[in-house]
């Protein structure tokens, strides 16, 4: 324990030898972070479309999913996905169970976004839509999403940044991104400091243009449409 | 068809469990109220380093990771300062109060905004300090917008306690961990789907409970401070000595 | 005003609607109305806020639906479907086959925000009636001409003034080639150097001959121009029924008179 207590603080030797480990973990996340938020993206969709059915058999069921894995932790879901969907015969690695559970979770927080997005579009769209006769599947093409979707982007791009930072709980289903290194490195070297510190620092490194991107985002989408 | 229902002894051990999470929740929501507190009306300061310093914090504390945060809390913290018999609740509630209270702090400094400032500018007239014009004009107007997105924001905080498992820290995502290995070694009745579905409606009962006290809280706040900002907002033009902002 | 009967025609109903009763909570809107429209009419409906002559549009133009009575266009039920004999409630399938037949023109324009005056117009005749991208765009142009926007075809709604948008809007109605249009108070939210325009493409309409067209407006001068017959709703239900000489010059109810004294004060 002396050894540990006499060292430096800071071994800036360490932070370079481990940097690429680190940082292939780092891209780990970054790729189920895409795959993740394309899922998101379009169940999201089918989510809402769900929701606001004038069936209460349809929609009542779909808001009772949607809430329930809204109102839960995330990291119990990848538990169940990763643990315990084998049990029932689904067998997925801890990518896959990873990137399922991200998109599953997030699709949940995007059909929201969807329904105001929906929500927001003029109620004289429709009736028009209706004034010339066009069927559901027109009205929902060519004019409702057409002019929701513009006002979801901002809200997706939020979602992409929250992801990304919670990415990292693969690490508990043995994903190998950079919180799994920085905990394997730490755990037989016990440099932890730098570890984390750099694990940390790759974080605020890509969340920070991914959060100025979505600002971005949102000054282009946040004009009223005509 | 397998049980829905677990045994006695496993529902014990979840309610142990709980009551760790509970915990957790309890401390980090303390702090992150306090941060919540401090930093939001700090980006509001004349003070510029004031205001600046609560800038940083808030950027920082939202694009970190929470649990890249918690296992830095965890392991990083105690080495760089030196300290022993560091605990994974010390660790926990400063993890996630620290997350909580950024994002807590832009609740706290929109709602303050939306306060019209034609309030502040009566407490001025009336001689009233910073702080008193604080604590007794503008703060009381500023909680019924706070509460809603405050709601949402504590049953984020109590969705991240689950992570504390991973550091060790005994609540009810540990437990049911636990027991899901438990019940693979000993061929326990309970399966691993029914666990985790147990687990989950627990959580969701939980998340359920915050929002209903919220949603009274909200009540009672908008009868008894409650200027709700569209009035303000719908107030035009502005009469004469009135410094109502339309 | 004469209007030419459309050929081969017999003169039944164009619209015909029978005890339609349609009611929010305690509100009474409309009550066990009966209207008919011949075709080729030109019927101006008049009446105070809440008498619902919108809410008759509205209906024909199934925006609503009545709580009881039937609608029946160009011969066939619109709410209804012929069973064995019998009548029931009709199917999705069934109101848009017969709605096919009716358009409307509105208060607020409702143009299509995210695309062109010409994409506006030939969305419905390609979807709907199966035209082809150029068949489409033949017609299009052409009526958009007809309405005097040769020369906006590739401008948004947002690059419009108001009488330029509600002339698109009729433009959009006429391509998909109705039998019946209905058209809400489509000056009342104009500028008032604006609504002249409109005026002007409605009266060419009416000249034309062939369209059956409901109109509920505050314009008198225009009513008396063009309507075949003015209508004066009150309170759900017709309370007079006649040519706008009639209506206009020898109202019989005192209710029409002070109505009408109101609306020309202005």
């Amino acid at each position: 324990m002396n050894q540990l207590a006499d060292r430096p603080v800071w071994n800036w030797d360490v932070v370079w030898e481990y940097l690429p480990d680190l940082w292939g973990g780092m891209l780990v996340i970054i790729q189920a972070t895409i795959a993740g938020i394309t899922i998101a993206m379009i169940l999201g969709l089918f989510l809402a479309l769900g929701r606001r059915s004038q069936r209460r058999w349809i929609a009542w069921p779909f808001a009772a999913v949607i809430d329930f894995i809204r109102s839960t932790p995330l990291l119990i879901q990848l538990f169940f996905i990763f643990f315990a969907l084998p049990e029932i015969g689904i067998v997925l690695g801890a990518r896959t169970s990873l990137i399922l559970g991200l998109g599953v979770h997030y699709a949940t927080y995007a059909s929201e976004a969807y329904r105001a997005g929906i929500n927001a579009v003029e109620k004289g769209q429709w009736e028009a839509a209706t004034a010339l006769n066009l069927g559901p599947a027109t009205t929902w093409q060519k004019v409702i999403l057409p002019q929701a979707i513009p006002k979801v982007i901002p809200a997706l791009g939020n979602f992409l940044v929250a992801m990304i930072k919670d990415a990292p709980l693969g690490s508990s289903i043995g994903v190998a991104g950079v919180l799994f290194v920085a905990r394997s490195i730490g755990s037989q070297t016990f440099f932890y400091v730098e570890t984390m510190t750099v694990a940390g620092v790759m974080f605020l490194v890509v969340s920070v243009p991914a959060a100025l991107f979505v600002q971005f985002l949102e000054r282009k989408y946040g004009y009223e449409a005509a | 068809m397998p049980d829905l229902i677990l045994s006695g002894s496993n529902y014990a051990r979840l309610m142990e469990g709980l009551v760790v999470t509970l915990q957790v929740l309890a401390g980090s929501v303390i702090l992150g109220t306090l941060l919540s507190l401090i930093f939001g009306i700090g980006r509001l300061s004349t003070r510029a380093w004031v205001r600046r310093g609560s800038s940083v914090y808030v950027e920082f504390a939202r694009g970190a990771s929470a649990i890249i945060l918690l296992f830095w809390m965890f392991y990083a913290l105690p080495i760089l300062f030196g300290i022993r018999g560091w605990s994974p609740m010390l660790a926990g509630i400063l993890a996630l109060g620290m997350n909580m209270g950024a994002y807590g702090a832009e609740i706290v400094r929109g709602a303050v905004l939306s306060v019209p400032k034609g309030q502040s500018e009566a407490a001025v007239a009336l001689n009233l300090t910073n702080t008193q014009r604080l604590r007794h004009i503008v703060l009381p107007q500023a909680v019924p917008v706070i509460l809603p997105p405050y709601g949402n924001l504590v049953i984020e905080v109590m969705k991240g306690t689950a992570l504390v498992s991973l550091i060790t820290l005994s609540d009810l995502a540990f437990e049911v961990q636990k027991l899901r290995v438990n019940s693979v070694v000993l061929s326990d009745s309970a399966t691993t789907p029914v666990l985790y579905l147990n687990v989950l409606i627990i959580y969701f009962i939980l998340a359920f409970l915050i929002d209903r006290v919220f949603k009274l809280a909200e009540r009672k706040s908008a009868a008894r401070f409650g200027v709700a900002p569209q009035r303000a907002k719908k107030a035009g033009k502005p009469a004469a000595g009135v410094g109502v902002t339309g | 005003m004469v209007t030419k009967q459309p050929e081969g025609r017999t003169s039944e109903s164009m619209v015909r609607m029978r005890d339609v009763t349609k009611a929010w909570g305690d509100n009474v809107v409309l009550r066990e109305l009966d209207m008919t429209v011949a075709p080729g009419e030109k019927v101006v409906i008049i009446g105070p806020s809440g008498s619902g002559k919108t809410t008759i549009l509205r209906v024909a133009m199934t925006l609503e639906r009545p709580d009881s009575g039937t609608v029946e266009i160009d011969g066939r039920h619109l709410y209804h479907e012929e069973k064995n004999d019998k009548l029931v409630t009709a199917g999705e399938k069934h109101i848009r086959s017969v709605r096919s037949d009716v358009s409307m023109v509105f208060q607020h324009f409702n143009l299509f925000p995210h695309m062109s005056a010409l994409e506006n117009v030939t969305l419905a005749p390609i979807k709907v009636l199966g035209k082809s991208k150029e068949e489409a765009e033949e017609q299009a142009v052409a009526l958009l001409e007809s309405v005097g926007l040769g020369d906006k075809l590739g401008h948004r709604p947002s690059e419009l003034s108001g009488g330029q948008k509600q002339r698109v809007a009729i433009a959009r109605s006429l391509a998909i080639d109705p039998k019946v249009m209905c058209f809400d108070e489509v000056t009342s939210a104009l500028d008032p150097e604006l609504v002249g325009e409109v005026l002007g493409v409605l009266r060419e309409l009416a000249e034309q001959g062939e369209m059956t067209m409901m109109l509920v407006t505050h314009e008198m001068g225009f009513a008396s121009e063009i309507a075949d017959r003015v209508v004066m709703f009150d309170h759900g239900k017709i309370l007079e029924d006649g040519p706008p000489s009639k209506i206009f010059k020898q109202p019989e109810h005192d209710r029409t008179k002070s109505f009408l004294q109101a609306v020309l004060q202005h």
